[in-house]
């Protein structure tokens, strides 16, 4: 099961709970979870978030691998200058 | 209106062109002499990029009206490299990495030559504030500075020499 | 200088400093520039710009402009479809796709002085004038606001009547200026604060600030009887102008074709589209190509700047300068549309802190100001200024060495940033040590100096890039990329190339490719392109090398495994053929014809796990106690870039960041009137570093490598504008005893400083 904890971002999806422990192989598979939990989520941290796994971050990518026991961070995606 | 008749030297060519009354000297050179080495940054004599020699005299061209460059002789970064080989300023930027975006580089490198043509050995001092009329955002001025130091340092080798 | 970590000592290119491949053409004008490039039969493109701050458009009535001679189109938001919101997702960061419309022409309201309301296309710039002057806008004037905080004020004039704040644990009924919340907490922050030894707390402001590119935007766009067009402009992404359009106009994107200038200047300014849509609805409308170029004024008043600010920043530590408790709350001007960078803000602010208990809150407020666009590392040197001079006055109150103070809270590989992730190969405590042993640090100061420190954190990017690498018959390469090169990045994409394939630099010719010649790529920003493009233009070299080394073992009649790829040439490795003599790129490709075509490779790629960065950087400054004047005396930044792939324009880059955060601490500032119209919208009244205002900027570089980049790049180009403002201040700090929490710290306000001190 990864760890996985969101933001302030994704909180009136989640009614303000931000760690889960979620069967996930693959970014795709993590967002279907967690839209499954809390319908909608999963189309806004599609379009909106960016995840840290295990420290590594991943703008976007749906078949980045996620460890049995990786930990992932959901971020707002990053622009810049 | 009706447009001035203009003669006069570009780079040591004759050149001529139809000006409005109030054409900058900086739009005769891009539009009707294509001459786009000098740029506008602000139409106001305020950031340097525009800069050519007139009559030996460092100017805006955003500044002068061209009407008024009759009969005068101007100098562009298009006549700066001579028979194919760059000016010795001109390669210092390059080595010394003196640009990133490039923009304000021509404007420079006119205003650092007309320098160091009336001042062969400045101090960086001098540098600074003889180039403090050349606005650049990109580099800081560090490579600038240095890539025109060294150009100095070997001109006057060569004069020596 | 240079410190290097775990240097192979293979590299033959990568790390040495060649001359830039296009720098023949820019050094002696020929480079051609956004407003550089023409098309026959081009009109010229003129905007009319609100003079309010705040107004209901209440009627435009463009017919005794279009009755005068010479005019061939007027357009106004009329000509455009309504757009639903959408937010765009490129990849980038995300825009709202009718915000985006509605700030390139107004809808309705205006919302900034400055703000596009309707434009003309004429045969000369003096028709264009007078075709302006003929149209006539009736405007209902409504109250403005641009400060961030009256714009919170629940009696402030109402930008957008449908706008809900998000990120409020309980939803909002009533619209407001406030368009989000940001929250980040760990631990127990109060309790944390109860035990804690020594606090210390201020407010901080800032103003909004240029990007200040020398190059105003400027484009050629040409639409043709059969839909497709041509856009020719100056931008940090051919592909995101592309876009953009299309989703303005309505168009389908592949009947675009962007090719981009060169570029003089961005600094994230230049990531958006504001001339473009409208150029491409005038050519439209007149059957002719159109150019357009802004003003200098035009470019203060309708495009940039990033946010003014008020941050409030209180710390806790033990005795012993373990910092044990923050709270940060950050309130940024979004300008007329919501994104401000408060959210990376956010996210930056402790990111150099191994904190145990803070919160962080941010507030996106909209303004009656230009919509800000992305500024290098947007939002963290905002932060980093109200931050860093909190640490700061920490370890004075401490008595502690500023730089001892964050080492030892500094975050390491394996500490959890205050933003989420776990660290890993981070390059911090080198850097601060490196500012450390200087021998700057080392050195007395006179009297009026002052000496500050500041360090400063920014993620980088990758993402989406494509790279061509084509060889031609004598073994030369052409390498082609989607990203527009805005300070050095064709000598680094060639050095790349030629380090992968082992040929000399000069053997490669770098490109950038226009939206038709080359795959997407997001745009150039993020301090992503030296990372994921250069990720791509490698892979791309292997992939030649791979179909050169099958080409080789052909000829050879040998395995592939039996044939490597060394120093530039084929060598057979096959014991049972030891006769057979390598072969170099350029007799392969003299034979690729008959062996298989041309010898071409591209790569497209996602890239992810860009390195984060961290620089460390001190200021010396000396104050004239007369006037108030600063002169910045000495100056070291040190960052650790992963691996320096052109240590010149690495170098270029941090000494860059340093110019214009120092403009950003003492002088720069958007002025505005009673009536919020900008007063200062010009170089001379907006005041950036000039070449006497600094002294040589001395650079550290460390290269801790980033393991994802096949050399260990990580970006640098945004790092060095995060800590110059905290620097500066805290340098000031030390110059004259008194803590400036507001900047600009300009002269009179310098001089108010003194006075106060004396008071």
């Amino acid at each position: 099961m990864a760890h996985v904890v969101v933001g302030s971002d994704c909180w009136p999806f989640t009614g303000g709970a931000s760690t889960f422990q979620i069967e996930a192989a693959t970014v795709r598979e993590l967002i279907t979870a967690l839209d499954g939990q809390f319908p909608g989520l999963g189309d806004f941290i599609d379009k909106r978030m960016a995840f840290a796994i295990d420290g590594e971050i991943h703008q976007d990518g749906w078949f980045s691998a996620i460890g049995p026991a990786s930990e992932v961070y959901l971020i707002p995606k990053i622009g810049g200058g | 209106m009706s447009k001035i008749h203009i003669t006069t030297t570009v780079n040591g060519d004759p050149a001529e062109f139809l000006a409005s009354p109030g054409m900058t000297l900086l739009d005769a050179l891009r539009d009707e002499l294509g001459l786009t080495g000098a740029k506008e940054g602000c139409g106001s004599g305020d950031c340097g990029a525009c800069s050519v020699m007139l009559d030996g005299r460092l100017v805006c061209s955003c500044l002068v009206l061209a009407p008024e460059v009759e009969g005068c002789r101007v100098e562009t970064i298009e006549g700066m490299a001579q028979g194919g080989q760059l000016h010795p300023l001109q390669q210092k930027f390059l080595e010394h990495a003196a640009l990133q975006c490039g923009f304000c580089t021509p404007g420079l490198l006119v205003a650092a030559k007309a320098l160091l043509d009336a001042h062969p050995d400045p101090t960086e001092v001098e540098a600074r504030y003889w180039l403090a009329g050349n606005l650049c955002r990109c580099t800081g001025y560090d490579k600038i500075i240095r890539a025109v130091m060294d150009a100095a340092a070997e001109l006057r080798q060569e004069r020596a020499a | 200088m240079s410190e290097t970590l775990d240097k192979p000592t293979t590299l033959n290119v990568v790390g040495t400093r060649p001359i830039r491949p296009d720098g023949a053409d820019k050094v002696t004008g020929r480079a051609t520039y956004g407003a550089d490039y023409n098309m026959p039969g081009q009109l010229v493109g003129r905007i009319l710009r609100s003079p309010h701050a705040h107004a209901r458009i209440v009627s435009i009535d463009t017919t005794r402009a279009r009755a005068l001679p010479g005019v061939k189109a007027v357009v106004t938001s009329a000509d455009f479809p309504d757009l639903a919101s959408e937010m765009h997702d490129g990849g980038e960061a995300a825009s709202n796709l009718r915000d985006l419309s509605l700030n390139v022409l107004a809808r309705g309201k205006v919302l900034y002085d400055g703000h596009a309301v309707a434009a003309v296309a004429a045969v000369s710039a003096a028709v264009a004038e007078e075709a302006l002057s003929r149209i006539k806008v009736t405007y209902e004037a409504l109250p403005h606001v641009i400060d961030v905080e009256p714009a919170m004020s629940p009696d402030a004039p109402v930008l957008h009547d449908y706008m809900m704040t998000e990120g409020l644990e309980t939803p909002p009924t009533v619209a407001s200026n406030i368009a989000k919340r940001h929250k980040n907490v760990r631990g127990d922050v109060d309790a944390a604060f109860a035990a804690a030894d020594v606090i210390v707390e201020d407010r901080y402001t800032t103003e909004a600030v240029h990007q200040g590119y020398i190059e105003p935007q400027a484009c050629v766009a040409a639409w043709a009887e059969d839909g497709r067009c041509e856009v020719w402009s100056s931008s940090q992404g051919q592909f995101m102008v592309r876009t953009y359009c299309a989703k303005i106009l309505g168009l389908e994107i592949s009947d675009i074709r962007v090719t981009p200038a060169e570029i003089g200047g961005g600094f994230g300014g230049k990531t958006t589209v504001y001339l473009e849509p409208i150029a491409l609805a005038l050519s439209r409308a007149s059957g002719h190509p159109v150019k357009m170029v802004m003003t200098r004024e035009d470019v203060f008043r309708a495009t940039g700047p990033t946010s003014g600010a008020v941050m409030h920043v209180k710390l806790g530590a033990t005795n012993d300068g373990v910092i044990t408790a923050a709270t940060v709350e950050l309130k940024f001007q979004a300008g007329a549309f919501p994104g401000s960078p408060v959210g990376a803000a956010c996210m930056t602010a402790l990111a150099c802190y191994d904190i145990a208990n803070f919160t962080i809150v941010g507030w996106d407020v909209v303004t009656n100001t230009p919509k800000t666009a992305a500024y290098r590392a947007p939002g963290a040197p905002i932060a980093a200024f109200a931050v860093e001079s909190a640490v700061d006055d920490l370890a004075r109150k401490l008595g502690m060495d500023p730089i001892a103070l964050r080492e030892k809270n500094a975050v390491r590989d394996g500490t959890k940033a205050a933003y989420g992730p776990t660290f890993a190969n981070i390059g911090y405590v080198e850097t601060l040590a490196a500012i450390r042993d200087s021998e700057h640090y080392k050195s007395p100061l006179k009297p009026n100096q002052g000496r500050g420190v500041a360090v400063g954190f920014w993620f980088n990017i990758g993402g989406e890039s494509t790279a061509a690498i084509h060889i031609s018959e004598d073994g030369s390469a052409a390498v082609v990329t989607g990203n527009p090169d805005i300070g050095g990045s064709r000598a680094s994409m060639a050095m790349m190339a030629a380090e992968t394939l082992g040929v000399p630099v000069e053997r490669v010719r770098p490109m950038i490719g226009d939206t038709a010649s080359i795959g997407y790529s997001m745009l150039t920003g993020g301090s992503r392109t030296t990372f994921a493009t250069g990720m791509a233009v490698v892979q791309a070299a292997e992939k030649v090398i791979l179909d050169l080394r099958q080409r080789a073992a052909k000829l050879w009649e040998v395995s592939l495994d039996h044939v490597v790829w060394r120093m530039g040439q084929a060598e057979c490795i096959d014991p049972a053929k030891p006769e057979k003599k390598p072969m170099t790129l350029a007799a392969l490709a003299a034979q690729s014809g008959r062996t298989g075509g041309p010898i071409s490779a591209q790569v497209t790629l996602n890239a992810q796990g860009a390195g984060p960065g961290f620089g460390v950087h001190l200021c010396d400054l000396e104050v004239d106690p007369e006037t108030g004047h600063t002169s910045i005396v000495r100056y070291t930044a040190a960052q650790d870039v992963g691996r320096a792939i052109h240590p010149s324009y690495v170098e270029g880059q941090i000494q860059g960041g340093v110019a214009q955060g120092v403009g950003w601490a003492l002088n720069e500032a958007y002025i505005f009137d009673r009536d919020g119209r900008m007063e200062n919208a010009g170089f001379l009244d907006y005041r950036m570093p000039v070449a006497s205002d600094l002294p040589m900027l001395d650079t550290i570089m460390i290269e801790v490598p980033n393991p994802k980049h096949p050399f260990g790049a990580k970006g640098v180009g945004e790092v060095p504008i995060v800590p110059p403002l905290a620097a500066v201040a805290n340098a000031m700090r030390g110059a004259i005893g008194v803590r400036m929490s507001s900047l600009p710290l300009s002269p009179p306000a310098v001089l108010a400083a003194l006075d106060a001190r004396k008071g």
